[in-house]
Order: C-alpha cells, then structure tokens, then sequence
C-alpha cells in the first residue's frame, strides 16, 4: 500500500496551442487534508480535470499506487476519486434526491454514505428533496454537489472553488464539513482562493503559479511567509 | 353539377363538423407519428448534441425491413424485430462511426449523418429497387373503425394512434421512473459531469442512439404500410422532423410533443381548410363557370401554405425564440 493518496508528477495540459499546465507536482496522503491555493486562471481547476481526465494529460498521475491517466473519467471515478466542479453542475431537471442518487454508482450499492447521511448532515436537502434542484440556493447547491459526489463512495474528494459567492457562516459550514469528511478517512484535496477556509481546514497547502507549484508548507508556513502571499496570492 | 339552395343550407354545418372531426383526429395521427420520429431525434441531440440527419433515413430502413419481414412470415412479427434489427443498426452507427469521430468535433459526427443519408439511399434502391414496393395494411387491421357523417375511420389509423400513444407512455416511464431513465435526464444537462460520478457516458450514448433509431424504426414500420414504402420516404420526412424538433426546442421531449402535435394538426387543417374553401366556394357558385379562376387561384395559394406553414413556423419561431418552445440552450 502506498503512502500516498494521490500523487501527481510533471504534469502537462494543452487548451489547444495553449500549454495551461507546466510541469505540476504534489501529493495528498490518506486521510489529509491539502488545498491548493493560488489567483484565478493559474491552472487549479486544470488540473482537477486532468486528473478526472476531463482535459488530456500528458505526465505521471498515481492514484492508490496505480496510474489513472489517460483513463476516461467514468473509470477514474470509479477508481475511486470524486470530483465536486467549480461551476457546481447540478443536474437542472433532477429533484435534489435524484441528484443525490445519480452519485451513487450502482442501485442499493453499500457506501459508506447515504442520502440519510446527507440529510442528518444538511438537514435543508431533506426538506427540499423532492424540489428541482435549481431551485436550491447557492449555499444549499454546494451542499448539494458534495454530496452527491460523496454518494459515490470516494477515497479522495476534489473540490473545486466552494466557497465562491457563499455568504460567510455558509463559508464556515463547508469547513466543518470538509473536517467531518476527513475525519471519515476521506482524502481531501481543496481548491480555493480564500485564505482563511484553506489555513483553518489544511493539514498542508499548496500555491500554483502559472501552470506550475511555487509554494510548498504548512498552513504555518504559509502564514509565515509574506513574500509568497504578497507574489502570488494577495489580489 | 350546379349546387341548389337546400345543398348549400345542409352543406353548411354537418360538412363543417365532419371537417373539423376527421381533421382533428387525422392531425394527432400524423403528429404523433411525427413525434415518434421527433422524440429520439430531440433525445440523442439532447445528450450528445449531434443532429442526426440521417434519423429520417433508419425510418424508411423501418419501413422496408418491416416489409421484407412480413412477406416471410407476418406484419406481427415484423412490428417487433424490424425496430430492434434498426435500433442495432443505430448501435453499430454510433459504435463504430460517430464514437470515432467524435474527437474531431460536432461538425464531423454531423457530416457523417449526412453522408449516411445517402448511402442508406443508395442501398435501399440497391436492395428493394426504385419503384415503391407493396408493403401492405395487415388484412386483421384492415377495416372500417366506424363511419361519422359517411366518412370512413379506418381501423389501422386507430392502431396507429394507439401504439404512438403506447410509445410516449413508455417513453415516460423509462424516463421519469427508471435509474436508466434518470441517467438519461442528467446527461440531457451535463454529459461530463454524468462521466465524473462514474456513469459510462459512452455506453449511455450508443443506448440513447439504437432506442432513437430504434423508435424512427417503428415508425417507419407504422407508416410504410399507411402511405407508400418507396425509396423517396426519408427525403419526404426528414426535413420536417427536423423543423419539429427546432420548434418544440432542441432535446426536449415535451417540447417534441407539443411540437408535433401543433404541426400535425396545423399540416391537416391546412390542407382540409383548404377543401372546404373550395367547397364553400362552389356553394356560393363560384364554381366551375365563370369564377373559376377565382376558385383556382384560391386552391393553389391555400395549399401552397400548407405546405409552408411549419417552415414558415420554423423560421419565426427561430427569430423570435431562438430555444424553440421548450428548448434548454440557446442554438
Ligand atoms: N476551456 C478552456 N479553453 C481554453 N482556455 C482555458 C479553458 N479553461 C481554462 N482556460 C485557461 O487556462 C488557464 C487556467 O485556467 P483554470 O485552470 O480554470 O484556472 P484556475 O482554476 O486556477 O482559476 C486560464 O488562463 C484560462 O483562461
Ligand atoms: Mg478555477
């Protein structure tokens, strides 16, 4: 069993001519938690889809020990990783119960999660099941996507942006609920922009410069480190 | 033959009534097999965002397998196997041509249903010749339903009405009630996300294009028999299932209804208006002497508008509301 959860070497993305990734490298190990921080368009949600395989990748993405690129997202998933997009994606003409169920990969499948988990976790998705799922609120979409892709059983989560446009205590509920997912044994790697989220929530954080790491620490390291914040985080 | 004053008065109504009954009924006939074809064509745009032009073209393979069927063995078993030989076609189609194509963009899936129209074409004249072939009513369903003002009904209208309807109901259960259904439905919004949960997009895909052809298949065999099986049946359809699916708003399954419904009966009055017109105008003595070419002229403008008005619709309602009635995206 390898060490790692995840791990991604030197890797490349092409939108057309445009080379968005520039040789990436980071890991998540089980159970962590590890953000991946950086301004708008440096290539985060990129890479979130080269490793789903939604953009080709061209590098060494190893998942659980075993090599997921080049397969088709539908086989990642089912390797086991999830995968919560920034544009949030939730089936339009889906009550939010049948969102919460077209995450799980088979009928009755045995997960480690369930729509009573979802409920018992966010209460307003069971008072709002059987609506048409854009109808919900933002805040209550975002809830909505992760569960749906916890519904699926992953051993790591990639969650793309969620607290963009939520009102601070939503902010602070996603956080508690990224704590209470990993306290479940899931793997989380986070995509933000928003500083505080990432330093109260990571066991490790990352910072993406132009399609590649520049940053590499603790929260405290990062915290510690103005010259990093001042370069390629503060707007 | 002159009409008299008592024709005209008993011309008035009960011809009118008649008129409107049989247009009613012969509208919802020709809609709903418009929405046979119309639904699978809406379905795999919905999903995989190809307009398959060549839909028209497995409706007619519809109608001359269901022929050749039923001249071995009986229309009965035709009704069964020549919808699932045509929905396998469709499988192998969207397998082997446009899965492979597919990396090269929504414009070369398009071009190869269009080159598909062709050979299809081609292989059916190759296959069954260039005259119409005599796919025939089975002698079981061939009778008279019932007579309404010495108008005849026949039997195998009803049929086909009657298995249209079959059709939409089961098409709504396998959607609204099934987890393939609701599979489906997602993807209608977000293919890529349906992928990213772990679903087999693909698969869902080659699915959606055999069920689609598979159901331009039945209608094909439905009506193959009703009007002619001949080899310029899918160039006859095709344009205005295409106008049907615009209109009701592309991949939207109520909105194909609505559509078809609306076209059918439009199409039907159209053309029925236009009889009673003339009728009307014979009445009144403009008929054969000396107003006839007031009459003509009447009998070429209406049904020139008949058969303009669901372009016509097409057209405006593209103008005015580009999604169509119930269309999702804009385009
Ligand atoms: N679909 C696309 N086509 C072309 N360029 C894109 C596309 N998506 C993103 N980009 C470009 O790639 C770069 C990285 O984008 P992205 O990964 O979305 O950044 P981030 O998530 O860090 O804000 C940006 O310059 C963006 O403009
Ligand atoms: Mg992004």
């Amino acid at each position: 069993m390898s060490a790692n959860m995840l791990e991604v070497k030197d890797l490349h993305a092409y939108y057309g001519k445009s080379h968005v990734l520039q040789g990436v490298d980071f890991k998540v190990g089980r159970g962590e938690i590890v953000s991946l921080l950086g301004r708008n368009g440096v290539g985060r949600s990129t890479t979130c889809k080269a490793i789903m395989g939604l953009v080709a990748p061209h590098g060494t993405i190893e998942f659980d020990g075993e090599s997921v690129a080049g397969l088709k997202s539908h086989q990642v998933a089912r390797r086991g990783i999830g995968y919560v997009p920034e544009d949030r994606l939730i089936f339009s003409g889906l009550t939010t119960r049948e969102n919460l169920e077209m995450g799980a990969k088979k009928v009755g499948a045995k997960t480690g999660w369930s729509l009573q988990d979802a409920y018992e976790l966010f209460p307003r998705l069971s008072e709002r099941a059987d609506v048409k799922a854009d109808l919900l609120s933002g805040g209550e979409q975002q809830m909505l996507t992760m569960c749906r892709t916890l519904m699926g059983d992953p051993k790591l989560i990639m969650i793309d942006e969620p607290t963009e446009g939520l009102a601070p205590q939503i902010v602070s509920q996603v956080g508690d609920f990224l704590l209470a997912i990993a306290d479940k044994g899931i793997s989380v790697l986070l995509v933000e922009q928003r500083l505080s989220i990432a330093m109260r929530v990571s066991h490790r954080v990352y910072v993406m410069g132009h399609g590649r790491i520049v940053f590499e620490g603790t929260p405290a390291d990062l915290e510690a480190d103005d010259s990093v914040r001042r370069e390629w985080l503060e707007v | 033959m002159r009409p008299t004053l008592s024709h005209f008065a008993v011309a008035g109504s009960p011809v009118m009534l008649e008129s409107i009954v049989f247009s009613v009924l012969n509208g919802l006939l020709y809609g709903m097999l418009l929405f046979m074809l119309a639904s699978g064509l809406t379905l795999i745009f919905g999903m995989m965002g190809v307009l398959n032009f060549a839909h028209a073209s497995f409706y007619m393979l519809g109608a001359y397998c269901a022929y050749t069927i039923s001249s071995y063995t009986n229309f009965w078993v035709a009704l069964i196997l020549a919808p699932l030989f045509v929905g396998f076609l469709g499988a192998l189609t969207e397998r082997f041509g446009l899965r492979n194509v597919h990396k090269h963009g929504h414009v070369a899936e398009l071009l190869l249903t269009f080159g598909l129209v062709y050979v299809i074409d081609e292989l059916v004249v190759l296959i069954w010749g260039q005259i119409p072939v005599n796919y025939a009513i089975p002698p079981s369903l061939d009778f008279t339903l019932f007579t309404l003002f010495g108008t005849s009904f026949p039997a195998y209208r009803a049929f086909i009405l009657f298995v249209a309807i079959a059709m939409f109901g089961a098409i709504y259960l396998l959607l609204v009630r099934t987890r393939v259904g609701m599979i489906i439905r997602a993807a209608l919004s977000h293919p890529e996300m349906v992928g990213a949960l772990g679903h087999d997009v693909p698969r869902i895909f080659t699915l959606v294009f055999a069920f689609g052809t598979g159901l331009a298949g039945l209608a094909g065999v439905m009506a193959g028999n009703y009007y002619i099986t001949e080899p310029g049946m899918a160039f006859s359809m095709g344009p205005i299932v295409f106008v049907v699916v615009v209109f009701g708003g592309l991949g939207s399954l109520g909105g194909a209804l609505a559509a078809s419904l609306i076209i059918g009966l439009v199409t039907t009055f159209a053309v029925s208006l236009n009889y009673s017109i003339a009728d009307l105008l014979a009445a009144v003595g403009l008929g054969l002497d000396g107003a006839n070419i007031a009459g003509g002229l009447a009998h070429i403008d209406l049904s020139r508008i008949g058969q303009m008005l669901p372009y016509l619709m097409m057209v405006l309602i593209l103008i005015f509301r580009p999604r169509g009635l119930m269309g999702a995206r804009e385009s």
